[in-house]
């Protein structure tokens, strides 16, 4: 288990309080001028020798993102977005840090803007997080009033704004575009890529896009060092990550965990056991709702990173670690999940606004066993031509997960649902045009 | 995709009242000159809160003019987003969780408890007008699930039994005290803490 000094959320459950001065205590904005002073270079390379990759789902590398803002201001200024329009199903660790640890936040938020030369920071919050975003800008305005933000901010030589932008229930506004567009105040549908955000993003402008709870761990790990970061965990795969973790356990919990941990402790330890025992388990998400699900077979010695959750065709995405025992029904599930894809598609691309509703349709009648054989493979058809077919990766959040289902439970589905198709059938189906085509004795 | 129609019933005038007005200008500013387009989501909001929760057409009208951009944009956007709502709901709107991490802890029950007190169909008004409750999707509260949201307030770690008793208190015009109802703190593991034990105790 991680030793405690060196989790970096010491507030995870709000035992000290949020505020500034216990912050202070905690070591937030300590010498936050003496990390400035060392400079942008210094503060970027360090970034990347800490081996940070962003906490929001995709994992890219983040001081290498950093690197790519222009390195002087033109004509257009740059922009900071921090995206905690968190609504993956199994995530909320960016609701914890929202109101527990605001100034970790608000202090990356300027350390980052400071590296990347923006002035002007938004932070994106859910809509259903308005009790959270309050918190937040309380903590916002209480830096304004100690001169922690706002003209040389901390003393930095830095000016630097800070604004909350309230979303209103859209998922796919966690696309970092999408996200963009919200900002605009547009639809949220994601926009084409290339050109990228850092060139052209928010007002065309270059952004620099980040997860809260990739900006909030900034501060500790410059602080600390790279290199402190960099033994946690194992290489390209390094440092902390709070860990979601919920559905069947006996303790659903947020714990902050050192990258690389065994799921089984995850679940055993933190989590207090699944229900039922661990003999019970069916599966496990591993990664929020958009990753497939993984048996538990191989639960056994599953560890919990990026690439080793890769390597098993699933992904560690925003860690949001869903158990579901042997009482729930796997398909059901499933089902449920596609609906909320089905749901929350922006509508752009063809492949993704009607596949996502096929599949929601297909998986409830499956379910239910009243498919036919042939409709079994016919689902994984379709999500093949979703993934990989639209201007996103809800494409891909919204067929994996039931890519992962056929994978992992194809023979369950079979075992329910026995018709035979329809077109051997020889029924008298009106709506079968080519019904005659059938007609033995033609 | 999810189809949103506005109401039938549309009220002929909308206007901000002059606290409404003071909250837009000063979101307005927070964006760059002449991006005022930006402020349009916290807007709708804003005439959402003054008018009962819910917006009518001639708010979008309105805050077109305002924000001084087509009322088709303003249109667009407020049935895109979900929390926009396009018809009456009651003073105290609830919202389930229903999605998968709830799901498999017993939402069905909530929704139940929803039924038997308030309306038996979703979106619909209660017998004295003050409630109406709908499913939604994942709240982002999932390690306290099932959980609700009831205006603004979130409520977590529920039970059939438990809704059924803050769904009386409200019908009663009371305000439940929000957060969790099981009496853990926050996101901790309920009697089973192993991290952080210095500063539990503390």
């Amino acid at each position: 288990m991680l030793k405690d000094k060196d989790r970096i959320f010491q507030n995870l459950y709000n035992d000290l309080g949020p505020d500034l001065t216990s912050s202070q205590k905690r070591g937030d904005w300590v010498n936050t001028k003496e990390i400035t002073d060392k400079g942008r270079d210094w503060i970027i390379n360090e970034i990347k020798d800490s081996q940070l990759r962003g906490r929001g789902g995709a994992g890219f590398p983040t001081g290498l993102k950093w690197s790519f803002a222009p390195k002087e201001i033109g004509t257009r200024p740059h922009y900071l977005v921090i995206n905690g329009d968190e609504s993956e199903p199994g995530t909320c660790k960016d609701r914890d840090i929202l109101r527990f640890e605001p100034h970790k936040l608000i202090e990356g938020c300027l350390i980052a803007s400071y590296a990347i030369q923006a002035h002007v920071c938004y932070i994106y919050i859910r809509g259903e997080y308005f009790v959270d975003g309050q918190k937040l800008q309380a903590a916002i305005d209480e830096a304004y009033k100690k001169n922690l933000l706002g003209k040389n901010a901390a003393g930095t030589g830095w000016d630097l704004d800070i604004y909350i932008h309230y979303g209103a229930g859209a998922y796919i506004c966690g696309e970092e575009t999408a996200l963009l567009e919200s900002i605009e105040g547009k639809k949220g549908q994601p926009r084409l890529k290339p050109p990228f955000p850092a060139l052209i993003g928010l007002y065309g402008c270059p952004t620099i896009i980040n997860n809260v709870e990739t900006i909030a761990v900034v501060p500790t790990i410059l602080r600390r060092g790279g290199k402190w970061f960099a033994s946690l965990g194992r290489e390209k795969n390094t440092g902390t990550k709070i860990f979601c973790i919920s559905g069947n356990v006996n303790n659903p919990c947020n714990v902050e965990e050192e990258m690389n941990i065994s799921l089984k402790e995850l679940i055993e330890v933190h989590a207090g056991g699944v229900i039922g025992g661990w003999d019970n388990l069916q599966a496990v998400i591993p990664g929020g709702s958009s990753m497939p699900l993984i048996p538990k077979d191989k639960c056994e010695t599953l560890t919990m990173d990026f690439d080793s959750l890769m390597a098993e065709k699933s992904g560690l995405g925003t860690a949001g670690v869903v158990v579901i025992n042997k009482d729930q029904d796997i398909i059901k599930c499933m089902a449920r999940i596609a609906r909320f894809y089905k749901h929350e598609s922006c509508g752009q691309c063809t492949p993704c606004r009607e596949g996502s509703g096929w599949m929601w349709r297909m998986l409830e009648r499956m379910a239910k066993g009243e498919a036919s054989k042939d409709e079994i493979d016919m689902l994984g058809d379709v999500t093949k031509q979703i993934e990989g077919h639209t201007i996103c990766a809800f494409g891909e959040g919204s067929s994996w997960p039931v890519q992962g289902l056929l994978r992992h439970f194809k023979d369950e589905i079979k075992k329910r649902n026995k018709f035979d198709p329809i077109v051997k059938e020889n029924k008298n189906i009106p709506y079968l045009v080519d019904q005659h085509l059938l007609d033995k004795n033609a | 995709m999810s189809l949103r129609r506005p109401a039938k019933n549309q009220p002929e005038n909308f206007e901000f009242s002059s606290s409404s007005l003071e909250a837009a200008k000063s979101i307005v500013a927070k964006y760059p000159e002449g991006k005022q387009q930006s402020a349009v989501m916290a807007l709708l909001y804003i005439a959402q809160k003054q008018n009962d929760n819910w917006i009518p057409l001639a708010a979008m009208k309105y805050i077109a003019k305002f924000l001084d951009m087509p009322y088709i944009k303003v249109y667009e956007v407020a049935t895109f987003y979900s929390m926009y709502n396009l018809s009456p709901v009651g003073k105290y709107f609830i919202q389930v969780c229903t999605t998968t991490p709830c799901m498999i802890r017993g939402a069905n029950k909530l929704v139940e408890a929803c039924k038997e007190k308030i309306s038996e169909n979703e979106s619909v008004l209660s017998n004295d007008k003050s409630c109406s409750w709908m499913e939604v999707e994942c709240l982002g509260a999932c390690v306290n699930a099932p959980m609700m949201q009831i205006n603004d307030e979130y409520y977590e770690d529920l039970d059939k039994e438990k809704t059924l008793k803050i769904l009386d208190k409200i019908l009663n015009g009371e305000k439940p005290t929000p957060g969790s109802y099981r009496g853990r703190i926050n996101n901790e593991p309920e009697n089973n803490r192993k991290t952080l034990m210095d500063f539990k105790n503390a």
